[in-house]
């Protein structure tokens, strides 16, 4: 009984928080803090999502929403310098329209949701009782590569086309000129191969518990961030054409698969039996490592130069 | 035991993190606080791990614990000398009392 | 059952991120109504999913929040770029006009 109090507690507290978080947020005329706070915003998110029992998402969110999310926009806020004038929350007057609409919109989904008929169970028992076949223990990882991977695949696009669209707009945007101290470049030194050590497990220990692709290459390209915040150069990394290569390898794998096994199989990404947990173990690895370096090119802010 | 051991050490620690909270909200300036917030809430972290690390069944959780506290202590060691250094560049004078 | 919370939660974050979007406010503070609309999407599925602090939630959601979430960072990522070229080239715009 008190134990469900507490919880009742700590629960009301963290989404009276969320809110509060959120409506700081916007109001706020200091972007700087804006940023801050929306990174105490996702953190919170994650504490959520493990008492809402959804581990896999809390690690994306924290190291995906709040961690790579976080370090693209205090780079593009050092980016701006010195920012223009700009008009707050409360200067500008609120469309009516725009009043009405979000109104209606929340009206509309708590009504929705408040007549959604009580002992339902969605899609979880079909997903749970197929699990054994999907060559994978962990649920989440068997929707994501199996049940679900044409999902997958076009994620797997949706990222590609956001680093060529980046791109595209010009060549590598430098952050501001603030020599980096040696200690820094130092302790990077020391902490990448632990890093390395932590992503390359979350993407194996991904078919059986929380932890997969994406939350690894997540993790391995916040390394690759440090590295180029501690002021190092990306070329002493690789050239532009292993850089192209590494960028598509995981849509290229997953769609030649998905291609063999529709001439094999006639039907699209059905994984032979035998082999199937190989496969998504295959798929997975290509997937990292394009996660990571797209996700370091979207840092960046555009082409890398000098490479 | 062990377990009456490992309450007594995670109370200790949230003692700590009150602490570390409260001299964030009232201390004057930067580097105040970031003294308070990485001394106070380390050490509140180091004694939550170990009340937990005893409590555990397992060895390599214990160990986990460990290894989560020393990774956290490096982090914040790294974030708050960047954070001083930075401010002292740009001119921010430490309070003084006066 | 806790979860009704974040569902409520959720709902708010929605209509908060959305009446914020179309405010003539800064960029920046649009793209993070738009992350704050899109949180609330995904407490909305993943609150859905719970079906008790003991059970296994439903996969489904959480795999769909989790598209999203990579999703939302792509989108956040090139929205920021977009803004950073836009921001530049209207002070370069401002700088001639000046002279």
């Amino acid at each position: 009984m008190v134990e469900k109090l507490i919880f009742l507690f700590f629960d009301v507290v963290m989404c009276a928080g969320l809110l509060w978080l959120a409506w700081r947020m916007l109001t706020t005329t200091d972007l700087f803090m804006a940023v801050v706070l929306f990174i105490s915003f996702g953190l919170l998110m994650s504490l959520a999502w493990i008492r809402l029992n959804a581990p896999d998402v809390a690690l994306a969110e924290a190291s995906l929403g709040s961690g790579v999310t976080g370090a693209l926009f205090l780079a593009t806020l050092g980016r701006m310098q010195p920012l223009p004038a700009f008009h707050d929350f409360f200067s500008q007057k609120t469309n009516g329209v725009v009043v009405l609409l979000s109104l209606m919109i929340t009206m509309t989904l708590s009504w929705i949701l408040f007549s959604v008929p009580d002992g339902l169970d969605g899609l979880r028992t079909e997903a749970l009782s197929s699990l054994p076949d999907s060559g994978v223990s962990s649920p989440v990882t068997a929707v994501l590569l199996n049940f679900r991977g044409y999902d997958t695949l076009l994620e797997l696009v949706v990222l590609l086309t956001a680093a060529i669209g980046v791109w595209a707009l010009g060549n590598e945007l430098p952050t501001p000129e603030s020599k980096p101290p040696q200690f820094l470049f130092i302790a990077v030194r020391m902490l990448i191969p632990l890093i390395f050590i932590v992503a390359s497990y979350l993407l194996w220990i991904g078919s059986s518990k929380p932890g997969g692709a994406f939350q690894g290459g997540a993790v391995l390209a916040a390394a690759g961030i440090l590295w180029l915040l501690a002021g190092l150069k990306l070329n002493r990394l690789c050239k532009l054409l292993y850089w192209r290569i590494l960028l598509v390898i995981g849509p290229i794998i997953f769609s030649c698969m998905a291609l063999i096994f529709l001439i094999s199989n006639k039907s699209l990404l059905t994984y032979p039996a035998k082999s199937v947990g190989s496969w998504i173990l295959l798929i997975e690895a290509g997937a990292f490592v394009s996660i990571t370096i797209t996700l370091i090119a979207l840092f960046m802010g555009g082409k890398p130069n000098n490479l | 035991m062990t377990e009456l051991i490992g309450t007594i050490l995670v109370l200790a620690g949230v003692a700590f993190f009150i602490a570390g909270t409260i001299g964030l909200l009232r201390f004057p300036d930067l580097y105040t606080r970031l003294h308070a917030i990485t001394k106070a809430d380390n050490s509140g972290l180091g004694l939550v791990a170990i009340g937990l690390a005893i409590q555990t069944d397992h060895l390599f959780k214990a160990v986990v614990y460990i290894i989560i506290w020393i990774l956290v202590l490096f982090a914040s060691a790294i974030g708050s000398h960047l954070l001083a250094s930075q401010a002292y560049q740009r001119g921010i004078e430490p309070w003084s009392k006066n | 059952m806790n979860s009704i919370f974040f569902t409520i939660t959720g709902v708010c974050l929605i209509g908060l991120g959305f009446s914020a979007i179309f405010k003539d406010i800064h960029n920046l503070h649009r793209i993070l109504a738009l992350n704050i609309f899109g949180s609330g999407i995904f407490l909305l599925l993943v609150s859905l999913a719970y079906r008790g602090p003991d059970k296994i939630a439903d996969p489904v959601p959480h795999a769909l929040v989790l598209t999203g979430i990579v999703v939302a960072v792509a989108s956040t990522a090139l929205a920021l770029t977009l803004m950073v070229r836009l921001t530049r080239s209207t002070s370069d715009i401002n700088k001639e006009e000046q002279k």
